[in-house]
């Protein structure tokens, strides 16, 4: 905990839960991006259709799940369906609004990283690979990726490349037989990033209260473009802290 | 015509070295029993295919049971790392094992193309990945009709495929509900199969929900209770989240990791006594 009274994480959690509106169908992977959307449920958003990977489809849990196929997830669902059922008809059938992306390397194009760092056939660290992340970023309408800011996670270039963001930027990712337009913003511990209209290259276009400039550039492996003027996020009120942190304690 | 068979029977029959193996259960009904029986025997020069690899694969993977693996996620699902595969990845310990890598919805959909006796699965994606460099089965056609450039992997046909269901029954049919993940699929692409249960029950259809699998895709039924352990099987026994929790110390170091395996797999005789063990000494 930091002077502030709360912390990054926690920054982050509420952050990605203002993205997600009343009507949004939301594919979810587990971590952050599963408390952002059970945050939003019990706030702003109490009709979002939460959907996870291991094929619940519309599911309502008491507590945040550990994994995505706990019994809670399938025991609270509107529906429950099979995998190739929710890759072939739901993700590449572009049946999905908002997909959260979680990532251990991240470029300027907002391509992700979450197979391995370094050489792929030695590699430094063996990350757990795709899972669901390619068809993701490729056909929920959107995407959100959430992860932290510093010089090891934003680089230059990945050493490989998990799923597509914009690929070269610009408009190099239409043609590729994605659906989905691609990420909307990356939400990290220090603020929020998005795609500029034209090249899409990420700019910093928010900072949390308290972050300085000169911080998220050194956080930053290549050149960050920032927004002028830049934004500033509201802190986080009592009420999205108070539910928050109950969710976390129901997780232990 | 369906066996009834002990674990221990099954696996000797079917289980052979050099055969390819699909173990499948997403998050739900892993079939954990079949793989320490499976580590038990000894069995070695496995092909593994799997897509969520997590607990069961670490393990067979950590006591050297595979020279192949093909997988699409590869991690202890909510907790982090699977040690004993990164181990084999980073390091070649025990030893170098080939890895055939993709994602989710190319394993799903080449598990489909395997039970509709195709030779190849089409759909979209890869393109502009990483992957098609590093693995030469992702490969790029152009649809006949718009010509739209498709993605294409080879069928998944595995010599033996074993699941865990809820219940069989006395003809061998097998019926599972909750989150049925692409357990049909894998039985289905298989030469043969085995399928290990928590109950065998007089008769099972769909009136009662859930989904049946017909008893003449399956070669072997095996009644072993808490089989999904520390996976989950619903209406029986829900997930132990703080076995994944544990497994993260328990599979860290090499040498821990061995002798935990001695000392729970390889000293207890069959699955039932494993989970005494493990109850006996607060693992459960």
């Amino acid at each position: 905990m930091s002077k502030t009274g709360y912390t990054s994480s926690e920054m982050m959690v509420i952050t990605a839960s203002r993205f997600l509106k009343n009507d949004a169908v939301v594919f979810i992977g587990i971590g952050l991006p599963s408390l952002a959307a059970n945050l939003a449920r019990r706030l702003h958003a109490p009709d979002i259709s939460m959907i996870y990977e291991s094929g619940t489809l519309d599911t309502k849990p008491d507590r945040p799940p550990l994994s995505i196929g706990d019994d809670e997830l399938s025991r609270k669902a509107l529906s429950i369906v099979s995998v190739p059922e929710m890759f072939c008809y739901w993700l590449q059938g572009g049946k999905i609004d908002i997909g959260f992306l979680g990532a251990a390397q991240i470029d300027r194009f907002a391509n992700i990283n979450t197979t391995v760092i370094g050489n792929y056939s030695h590699p430094m660290v063996r990350l757990p690979g795709a899972g669901g992340a390619c068809e993701i970023s490729g056909f929920c309408t959107h995407t959100l990726i959430m992860l932290r800011q510093t010089p090891r996670n934003f680089v230059k270039t990945l050493d490989f490349l998990t799923s597509v963001g914009f690929g070269k930027g610009s408009d190099s990712r239409s043609g590729l037989g994605f659906t989905g337009e691609g990420p909307q913003a990356v939400i990290t511990d220090l603020g929020i990033l998005e795609p500029s209209p034209d090249t899409k290259e990420l700019i910093m276009t928010y900072l949390y209260p308290g972050v300085s400039i000169e911080k998220v550039r050194k956080s930053t492996g290549w050149p960050l473009k920032i927004a002028e003027p830049i934004n500033i996020t509201s802190v986080p009120n009592k009420e999205e802290l108070m539910v928050l942190r109950t969710l976390e304690k129901m997780m232990k | 015509m369906t066996e009834f068979l002990s674990l221990r029977e099954a696996v000797q029959k079917y289980v052979k070295p050099g055969i390819s193996l699909a173990m499948e259960g997403f998050t739900h009904l892993i079939p954990h029993a079949a793989g320490l029986e499976i580590i038990r025997q000894k069995i070695r020069h496995l092909s593994l295919i799997r897509m969520t690899t997590d607990i069961v694969y670490d393990q067979m993977i950590g006591m050297g049971c595979a020279d192949k693996l093909m997988f699409s996620w590869g991690g202890n699902p909510g907790v982090g790392s699977l040690h004993r595969l990164r181990d084999v990845a980073e390091h070649d310990y025990p030893h170098h094992i080939e890895i055939n890598e993709h994602a989710h919805a190319a394993m799903a959909n080449a598990y489909v193309a395997g039970a509709s006796n195709m030779p190849c699965a089409i759909f979209k994606g890869y393109r502009d990945t990483s992957y098609p460099e590093v693995n030469p089965n992702i490969r790029f056609i152009q649809c006949p009709f718009t010509g739209e450039t498709l993605t294409v992997v080879p069928a998944i046909k595995p010599d033996l495929a074993i699941i865990h269901a809820q219940r069989a029954d006395k003809q061998g049919n097998i019926w599972m509900r909750g989150i049925i993940g692409i357990q049909k699929e894998a039985i289905l692409a298989a030469r043969q199969s085995i399928v290990t249960v928590e109950e065998i029950v007089d008769q099972v259809d769909e009136k009662q929900g859930g989904i049946v699998i017909p008893r003449w895709v399956v070669n072997a039924v095996c009644c072993v209770p808490k089989g999904a352990f520390p996976s989950y099987t619903e209406g029986y026994y829900n997930r132990s989240n703080d076995f994944y929790v544990r497994w993260d110390e328990i599979s860290r170091d090499r040498q821990r990791f061995l002798d935990w395996m001695d000392k729970f797999v390889l000293s207890t005789n069959d699955f039932s006594e494993f989970m005494f063990k493990l109850e006996k000494q607060g693992y459960v």
